[in-house]
């Protein structure tokens, strides 16, 4: 049942693609701009940008080129870079080892972080320790990334001399040169989703505890621990989980501050680069990718519901 | 034997984690690596189909030029000698020996003619020397001809010309690619190699020593003389955040950094690992160009109008705030250049406002709004807008800005409407005065009417042409104050004073050359 429930959101999902890959196409074709006279620049003649536009097919009817891009898209081509002529595959593929990573170191500290603090919070409200934890929150909330990300690099880079400034390295360099250049990027990024998640769990522990249930398990002498892994943070798990996967999303798709404070080549970065060259496909086909990946999540959160909640059937 | 306890396996763990920690770039340190931080990202290579600069750099790492031109603005030979005929109608070029390209061939005379084809097609001083050229043939594998129907010191200019769009010399099967389509093989013949297989477009661009490169026995001077490759591979990292690349400078994760912000000089002034220096000393110089198609700035008195207006002192301090780094400048070629006239430097340089009133009342203006495109991304060139407005404003005008990015404001360009329709009033850019101090590479001074940023001003272009034929120095002189007077009466572009943007460096290495481009030969390790 699961299964076909699965197939069935990944089917739905397919027309809802096609249609933002449309409103993306258009979208760009009908704004003022014009990769040729990028590629030629500002002094360039009428006549340069037009051999231009013609020698990328820019020059032909807006119907023409949505229906060669829809026909290459069904067979996986993606098309080439407008400015660079490399494959949108390739240049996406090169790109999406340091998001994939950032994204996952980000993920796993928060889980490690914010967790165990929202819990900590929440057993006694109001107290000292849920009052610090709270403000702190709200102070990793407020704070940009950039802000968390140039105090990290001035005490761990520039003072100490620690850690590395700057850039990324595959995994394939080692497992010390790839994870030291994480470590920055993730404490700097994992800031305000740790206070969401940390305020999330919180309140959600504390709207739990109030529960009929928990009042009995006490009654029947059930330590505090065992009642609040047992019974009250399995039951406040449905908002954590949608939070935590709107949050997985936005790290994924969103990250283009955090990579470019500490340079790293990520998807964001591609997606500004793009965006401000005017590179057609490559903007088409991480808007496609993007749209993907927020369906996915949303499955999988959809997924863990029945998880954490066996009543929830699909 | 007793076996390590857990502690102190745990010890030698926690020294060795320690050891990398303190020292980060144990784990990926390369020896003989240059690594660089350029202005820019590296996206499309071919260096003849844009003007991109970061294009142009990465042409001077991979490809020859014909010929050098060195810091006395005197042209030498690089890859090839010449000769002239007495009537100066004919030029032989001769390659020297042991020129190659990647795969091995040698570089022969019919590459040399067919990079000229395309460089001409698309160039500003390609084109104007193509009227002058009655022929151009082989002679032989290493020899070629060029015939000219007049004699003209047009054809040692253009084919040295540094700046954008040199003419870089290709493979002949890559030269044969129109010049309005890119190329895609990257074969070259100079003191570099590409490493296609770890380019990133926009991220990162390698390069390795030609180890078939044999250089010229002169010393390096601009891009005459010996291309001697010090450092076996190069690095070029695009850094988005200039304050990284400063960090990473200071912390000795790059070498160099190609053009140092100016509010972040003082971060790097005082580190005694690091030199701050400039090292193009003709630098650049900033310009508006005014909409010469549309009201209100299709009326040359208008245009003179916004020039007289603006003081470039308030440009400059904005734009730079250290007069270490700048200076005024009238002359449309130039200051400090053997063509820089600053003929008209009294209403040009300083604002006179009087007179800008005066010629807005003689033109009849009546309040059209003047838009100026404002991009705010490239911090050299996002306060002059701002400037130029209120001055503007101060005498009458009715000034709108338009805030966008730099790519929105250069297409926003190729919208013929009107100012109140989307189109656009005033530009502000900027360019190398190795470009801007002749008049072919020039581009305000192409008064052909044909980009939307220029005015339609024939006189200019025959001055140009009279510039071309020229029979010496004197003479070629006295058109330059003439192209200066025009120029500035029609306002072909509005001066507005010329800036140097100083590079940083490692003090592990040495030899950075002092040129108005950047080049990466004669680089070596400090130690050396």
């Amino acid at each position: 049942m699961l299964l076909f429930y699965v197939l069935r959101r990944i089917l739905a999902a397919l027309p809802v693609m096609v249609l933002v890959a449309i409103i993306v196409f258009a979208a760009l074709r009908l704004t003022p701009n014009d990769p040729a006279t990028i590629m030629a620049g500002e002094d360039a003649t009428e006549a340069q940008l037009e051999a231009i536009r013609v020698s990328m097919g820019l020059d032909q009817s807006i119907l023409v080129q949505l229906g060669t891009w829809l026909q290459r898209l069904a067979t996986g081509d993606l098309g080439v870079s407008l400015i660079s002529g490399a494959p949108v595959l390739d240049l996406i593929g090169d790109r999406i080892g340091p998001t994939i990573a950032l994204s996952t170191s980000s993920f796993l500290f928060t889980m490690m972080v914010a967790i165990p603090l929202g819990v900590l919070a929440s057993r006694k409200p109001g107290h000292l320790v849920d009052r610090a934890l709270m403000g702190l929150s709200t102070l990793g909330l407020s704070l940009p990334v950039f802000v968390i990300g140039y105090v990290l690099m001035y005490a761990f880079a520039i003072s100490f001399r620690w850690l590395p400034v700057q850039g990324y390295e595959p995994l394939s360099s080692g497992f010390w040169a790839h994870a030291q250049r994480l470590i920055m990027p993730s404490l700097a990024l994992s800031g305000a989703y740790i206070a969401l998640v940390a305020r999330m769990t919180r309140s959600s522990i504390i709207e739990v505890k109030g529960e009929d249930y928990i009042r009995t398990a006490r009654a029947k002498g059930a330590t505090e621990t065992a009642i609040l892994i047992r019974h009250a943070l399995r039951n406040a798990a449905i908002p954590i989980v949608t939070v935590v996967g709107a949050g997985v999303a936005s790290l994924i798709t969103g990250v283009v501050v955090t990579e470019s404070v500490f340079n790293l080549p990520g998807l964001g970065r591609l997606v500004v680069e793009a965006v401000l060259a005017r590179d057609y496909p490559v903007i088409q086909a991480l808007i496609l990718l993007f749209s993907f990946i927020y369906i996915l999540v949303n499955l999988i959160v959809d997924i863990l519901y029945t998880v954490f909640d066996p009543r929830i059937r699909y | 034997m007793k076996p390590p306890s857990i502690r102190s396996i745990s010890r030698a763990c926690l020294l060795a984690l320690g050891t990398l920690i303190i020292n980060p770039a144990a784990s990926h340190a390369q020896p003989d690596t240059l690594r660089v931080v350029m202005q820019t990202g590296l996206r499309l290579m071919d260096p003849i189909m844009t003007t991109a600069y970061i294009s142009r750099d990465h042409g001077y790492m991979i490809y020859d030029t014909l010929l050098g031109l060195d810091s006395k603005f005197q042209v030498r030979p690089q890859m090839a000698d010449w000769t002239t005929s007495e009537d100066g109608l004919v030029y032989t070029f001769t390659l020297r020996d042991g020129l190659k390209w990647n795969d091995g061939s040698p570089v022969t005379s019919e590459d040399c003619i067919a990079s000229i084809r395309r460089w001409a097609e698309v160039d500003g001083t390609g084109g104007p020397l193509m009227t002058l050229v009655d022929e151009m043939k082989p002679l032989n594998e290493k020899s070629f001809e060029i015939k000219l129907t007049q004699p003209t010191e047009l054809i040692l200019e253009g084919l040295s010309k540094l700046g954008a769009r040199p003419l870089f010399i290709m493979p002949k099967k890559v030269a044969e690619t129109p010049a309005s389509e890119a190329i895609t093989d990257y074969t070259g013949s100079g003191p570099y190699r590409f490493v296609n297989e770890e380019f990133q477009p926009g991220i990162k661009a390698v390069y390795e020593k030609n180890p078939d490169y044999i250089p010229r026995d002169e010393p390096a001077d601009w891009t005459a003389g010996g291309k001697v490759v010090g450092v076996e591979r190069v690095e070029w990292v695009t850094m988005p955040d200039q304050m990284t690349a400063v960090n990473a400078l200071a912390n000795g994760e790059v070498d160099y950094i190609q053009q140092l912000p100016y509010d972040l000089i003082p971060l790097l002034k005082d580190n005694p690992d690091v030199t701050v220096k400039v090292l193009d000393h003709l630098g650049s110089w900033t310009y508006f160009t005014m909409n010469p198609r549309q009201p209100p700035f299709n009326n040359k008195l208008l245009r003179q109008a916004a020039l007289a207006a603006v003081a470039q002192k308030d440009i400059l301090d904005a734009m730079v705030g250290n007069p270490e780094y700048s200076k005024p400048c009238a002359a449309i070629m130039g200051c400090g250049t053997v063509n820089g006239d600053e003929t008209g430097k009294e209403w040009i340089v300083e604002a006179d406002k009087e007179k800008a009133k005066a010629l807005m009342a003689e033109a009849g203006y009546n309040n059209e709004p003047v838009v100026i495109l404002h991009p705010t991304d490239i911090a050299l060139f996002s306060t002059q807008p701002v400037v130029i407005g209120e001055a503007l404003r101060s005498v009458g005008f009715n000034v709108q800005l338009k805030t966008m990015d730099w790519q929105s404001a250069v297409s926003n360009l190729t919208n013929d409407k009107g100012p109140d329709e989307g189109g656009w009033s005033i530009f502000i850019t900027g360019a190398s005065i190795a470009i801007a101090k002749d008049p072919f590479g020039n581009s305000m001074l192409a008064t052909d009417g044909k980009a939307v940023t220029r005015p339609n001003v024939p006189e200019i272009l025959d001055l140009r042409m009279q510039y071309a034929k020229a029979p010496n120095a004197e003479a070629r002189k006295a058109i330059t104050v003439e192209i200066q007077n025009k120029a500035m009466e029609e306002v072909a572009a509005g001066p507005l004073g010329q800036f140097q943007v100083p590079a940083a460096f490692s003090n592990k290495w040495t030899g950075f050359l002092e040129a108005p481009v950047t080049v990466f030969w004669n680089v070596r390790k400090a130690a050396d």
